[in-house]
């Protein structure tokens, strides 16, 4: 019997994909010159959820029969969702004008995108993750391939969409596993099992192993990275913009559920593994877009390397003293890298003229004499992604770093933080040609991406100055983690 | 506190109100832009006058200002800054130089003047931030923050290959630091506080891990300074960056990286640091005799005065690693005799560039004929750098020399007797440079016509000259500041050996 308590829980979730059912039948109705008003409907909607999930953060529900949870870390979660949501959107809609790409259905499939990575922060319940991943999942395959008949488009969905195919299978055999280890889905049920130490240890284990290479290739870390700089070099612009956040937030977010409720048993299993993952994250993330002259592609690697750092915090997931730190500084290091990443990829949206040339480090020459602003917002960036001091990016790596040092992890963080040196070598690259290389320039900038930009810069560095504020938010909503 | 802001914080964030008016300037009010940022640099000078008059020696938290910033995991963050005898003089210097190379950047400089005065100003600011600062998270944000300005002046500003210059004097000392940022996490959570004063109170947390601390402190901080085998980003960043840029970073910038050893390498880990004094004043020497050979082979002026910053430097990390009151007064008085001769001796090098475009040394000679005032400025700069009695350079290296002599713990007066050995390298370099660009008859013809400085210029070099006889004649007030402050240091050290024998 589903009752008003089921209803709410998830109730922004399904804002958001009823929504998205309903504009799919509007946008019939709306002119194909007039698509704008499919993405201001579109904004319209997300901004209608991200007011309810702010309304209802704070609570603490289980709904559905344990299906889904409602807790400040999926809150957290879902206002991340939800504003990078608003934000591709913001990108996109005079990109897919240039682009002759220009069909409604962009922002709806967004939504639905967007509707599973919130879904799959509240899942509570293997077969929910695995729902939310799909829901998630297939919308971006399509996104991907949106510029169809372009080759690039249609070649890095199809990669995408193989090797997702293969991830889905992996957490789908990976529940099938657990559950023939426990006799449960559900989180608390397993959960109970493990507690009463009658789980099959080793199908729990392989089980537990197959989830971790799931997760691994929705944040891109290292060995199930290869898809993302192909992907994200053919994929439109804005969609790979909201891909490198919010489908890594996403990864992210079950990850961590998943691994905190169900698997600190195991810690002594996946700690090895973890350190492995991370530790070569970082390493071929960074030392691989040192090679790198297109910015798109440099950017991929740079979103691998960074996936790198969270990894090397989230190592010590067992430890159940430095677990709420982990939590936090991820958090706050998701929202660090949001910020700056939007930023970053809304000047290739500005660069981009024709799809699938790429954009070379040269094309960046002058930019900061004739655009001083941009150039500025792109420093602030830059600096922020290379960690230098003051930046939120700072903090973060900060929070992430300590974490790894009260673990113990102290290899580990010399190994982030060596590597943090060579990615500021490539980031500094950009500021480089941006203000040392002579150049002339001439850009559009549409309004609605300079608002991007400049939304992003200032909140870059307002919360370089007050951390705290975020810092805060990120601790409570690890109070309220189920 | 007359006006309820404490002064530190005032003198330290005063040159952001010059950034803040010159962004509102048109691209071509270029002497307003001079002028605002001359105007900025010449009030900052006078509040630390003003910092210097209210600052008592004997006290070790002159005008502390402690204000919570933010906690980071229950460990608080705060905003600690005060000023002692280890950092007054460095102040000091950096308020004084600044101004000096502002007004040396007249006629030098024409591009993108906004631009330049605005990575100027806040380069002052992260300077002042480091020698102020006592939370150690702070202290790494100001440390940190002095590299992006510079690395645009050097970057932008800069000569031909400015770019590789400002990309590895950018890595080399984020690499160092990196390490640094390491060992303060590990500090402030075994400790609980990222506070100076307090990890000091509470040594014992953390003595286990002390030589590993010191290390990862000593690295970040050697790459600075620099020490021997770690200077090489050095020449290139000095070549290459423009005549300010190269000013400060001998002036203050290199400064940075001694004063770190004094303000926490020291303090924090007495024991490790005696263990390593021998070590450290090895490789003190060798930068002695290194750089000095390598700046006597050069032709090119300004990097025969950037190698002569290496030698010079190994003097002043001689005298901090002789851990007595004479090697630490005298190495802190010798930073400073180092900012100033070698700030003086860039100024000189890019007032001739201006007029000919080329610091070869065989581009030169007789210019004493065509430019009497420079050469005599020029004479007594490079005397003061070759440490002539009755000039600053002298009174620094003495006692230096005086400390490494009786330091019980290098144990052995050789240290001195090698290092003498610089002395003699000293004069040999900076007097072929004196005698191959001034004296002899002029022998080409371009040098005949050259102007001889002009007001501005000699207005630049004035005070530094003031200084050098100063120092040089009476330095007593100058150690009447330190002093006190390196006793207190040296009994630090000396307990802890006490505890180590």
């Amino acid at each position: 019997m589903t009752s008003m308590i089921d209803i709410y829980s998830i109730l922004p979730v399904m804002i958001v994909a009823g929504w998205a059912l309903l504009l799919l039948v509007v946008d019939l109705w709306i002119p194909r010159y007039r698509k704008g008003i499919t993405a201001l409907l579109a904004v319209i909607g997300l901004a209608i959820a991200l007011g309810f999930v702010l309304a209802s953060s704070g609570s603490t529900i289980l709904g559905f029969n344990q299906m889904v949870v409602l807790d400040g870390f999926a809150s957290f979660m879902q206002v991340l969702f939800l504003v990078s949501g608003m934000a591709a959107v913001a990108l996109a809609y005079d990109y897919i004008q240039r682009m002759n790409i220009n069909h409604g259905e962009f922002y709806v499939l967004m939504m639905f995108s967007i509707a599973g990575m919130m879904l799959m922060s509240q899942a509570y319940n293997l077969l929910m993750v695995f729902l939310a991943l799909e829901l998630l999942s297939i919308p971006l395959y399509v996104l991907t391939g949106f510029a169809r008949t372009q080759l690039e488009s249609e070649e890095a969905s199809l990669k995408y969409f193989l090797l997702g195919a293969f991830a889905s299978g992996f957490v789908l055999y990976g529940t099938a596993l657990i559950f023939s280890a426990t006799g449960q889905l559900d989180f608390v049920g397993i959960a109970a099992v493990v507690e009463a130490g009658s789980a099959n240890s080793v199908l729990f284990l392989i089980g537990s192993a197959l989830l971790l290479v799931g997760f691994g290739f929705k944040i891109a870390a290292v060995p199930f990275q290869m898809w993302t700089p192909d992907v994200y070099q053919g994929a439109p612009t804005p969609v790979t913009a909201f891909m490198s956040v919010a489908v890594k937030a996403a990864g992210f977010a079950a990850l961590m559920r998943v691994f905190l409720v169900l698997f600190p048993s195991l810690s002594e299993h996946l700690t090895p593994i973890l350190w492995v993952m991370a530790a070569l994250t970082m390493i071929v993330g960074n030392i691989v877009a040192l090679a790198q002259n297109n910015l798109k592609r440099m950017l991929a690697y740079s979103a691998i390397a960074h996936a790198g750092y969270i990894l090397m915090a989230f190592v010590a997931f067992g430890n159940g003293e430095v677990v709420r730190n982990t939590v936090a500084a991820t958090l706050f290091y998701l929202v660090a890298y949001g910020l700056t990443s939007f930023g970053a990829w809304s000047l290739v949206v500005v660069l981009e003229r024709e799809y699938g040339k790429g954009i070379l480090l040269d094309d960046l020459a002058g930019i900061g004499k004739v655009y001083p602003w941009l150039g500025v917002a792109m420093l602030v960036f830059m600096l922020s992604f290379a960690g230098v001091p003051l930046t939120m990016g700072f903090w973060g790596k900060f929070y992430l770093f300590r974490t790894a040092v009260q673990a113990g992890y102290i290899g580990l963080a010399i190994i982030g933080l060596l590597t943090s040196v060579a990615s500021a070598y490539y980031y500094l690259r950009v500021v480089v040609y941006m203000f040392m290389k002579p150049g002339k320039p001439e850009l559009q900038i549409n309004p609605w991406v300079s608002f991007v930009i400049g939304v992003a810069a200032l909140a870059v560095l307002l919360l370089s100055l007050m951390p705290w504020t975020i810092l805060e938010l990120a601790s409570r909503a690890v109070l309220l983690l189920q | 506190m007359e006006f309820g802001i404490n002064p530190l914080v005032l003198m330290t964030f005063f040159p952001l109100v010059g950034v803040l008016v010159l962004v509102f300037l048109a691209p071509q009010q270029k002497n307003a832009m001079r002028w605002t940022a001359l105007g900025t640099s010449l009030v900052t000078f006078a509040i630390s006058l003003w910092v210097l008059f209210l600052f008592d020696p004997n006290k070790a938290d002159n005008l502390l200002v402690q204000l919570p910033w933010f906690r980071l995991a229950g460990v608080p963050i705060q905003i600690l800054m005060g000023v002692d005898g280890l950092s007054i003089l460095m102040v000091l210097l950096t308020t004084f130089l600044t101004p000096i190379a502002i007004l040396s950047t007249w006629k030098a400089v024409e591009e993108q003047v906004k631009g330049f005065m605005i990575f100027f100003l806040l380069l002052e600011v992260g300077m002042l931030g480091v020698f102020l600062a006592l939370d150690l998270v702070l202290f790494y944000i100001f440390w940190e923050f002095t590299l992006i300005p510079m690395y645009f002046l050097i970057g932008v500003w800069g000569g031909k290959n400015r770019i590789y210059a400002a990309v590895k004097f950018f890595l080399f000392t984020m690499t160092g630091s990196v390490l640094m940022l390491l060992a303060i996490l590990y500090l402030g959570l075994q400790a609980g506080t990222f506070s100076q004063p307090e990890l000091v109170a509470n040594r014992s947390l953390f003595a286990g891990a002390q030589l590993v601390l010191f290390l990862a402190f000593a690295i970040a901080f050697a790459i600075k300074v620099p020490v021997f085998p770690l200077h090489t980003w050095l020449p290139d960043a000095h070549v290459e960056a423009p005549t300010a840029g190269s000013v400060i970073l001998a002036g203050v910038l290199l400064k940075m990286g001694a004063y770190g050893f004094l303000r926490f390498n020291l303090p924090l880990f007495p024991e490790a640091s005696i263990q390593a004094a021998p070590v450290m004043a090895v490789l003190a020497i060798i930068g002695i005799l290194y750089g000095g050979a390598v700046a006597f082979a050069q032709k090119d002026i300004k990097k025969l005065v950037a190698y002569s910053s290496v030698a010079h430097l190994g003097f002043v990390m001689l005298g901090i690693f002789a851990l007595n009151p004479e090697g630490l007064s005298g190495g802190i008085l010798q930073m400073v005799n180092h900012g100033i001769s070698t700030g003086a001796l860039f100024l000189l090098v890019g007032m001739i560039y201006e007029r000919r475009h080329t610091r070869e040394m065989s581009e030169y000679g007789g210019l004493w004929k065509a430019m009497p005032i420079y050469g005599g400025i020029s004479l007594v700069v490079v005397l003061s750098s070759m440490g002539l009695p009755g000039l600053n350079g002298f009174v620094g290296e003495f006692t230096i020399l005086l400390g490494a002599f009786g330091s019980k713990v290098l144990g052995s007066p050789w240290f001195a007797g090698i290092a003498t050995v610089g002395v003699i390298l000293a004069a040999a370099y900076l007097l072929k440079m004196f005698e191959k660009t001034f004296l002899g008859p002029i022998t080409k013809e371009e040098n005949k016509s050259l102007k001889d400085l002009n007001l501005r210029e000699i207005v630049t070099m004035a005070p530094l000259l003031a200084l050098i006889f100063w120092l040089g004649i009476y330095p007593q007030p100058f150690f009447n500041l330190i002093n006190p402050a390196v006793e207190k240091l040296v009994q630090l050290v000396q307990s802890a050996a006490v505890v180590l024998h």
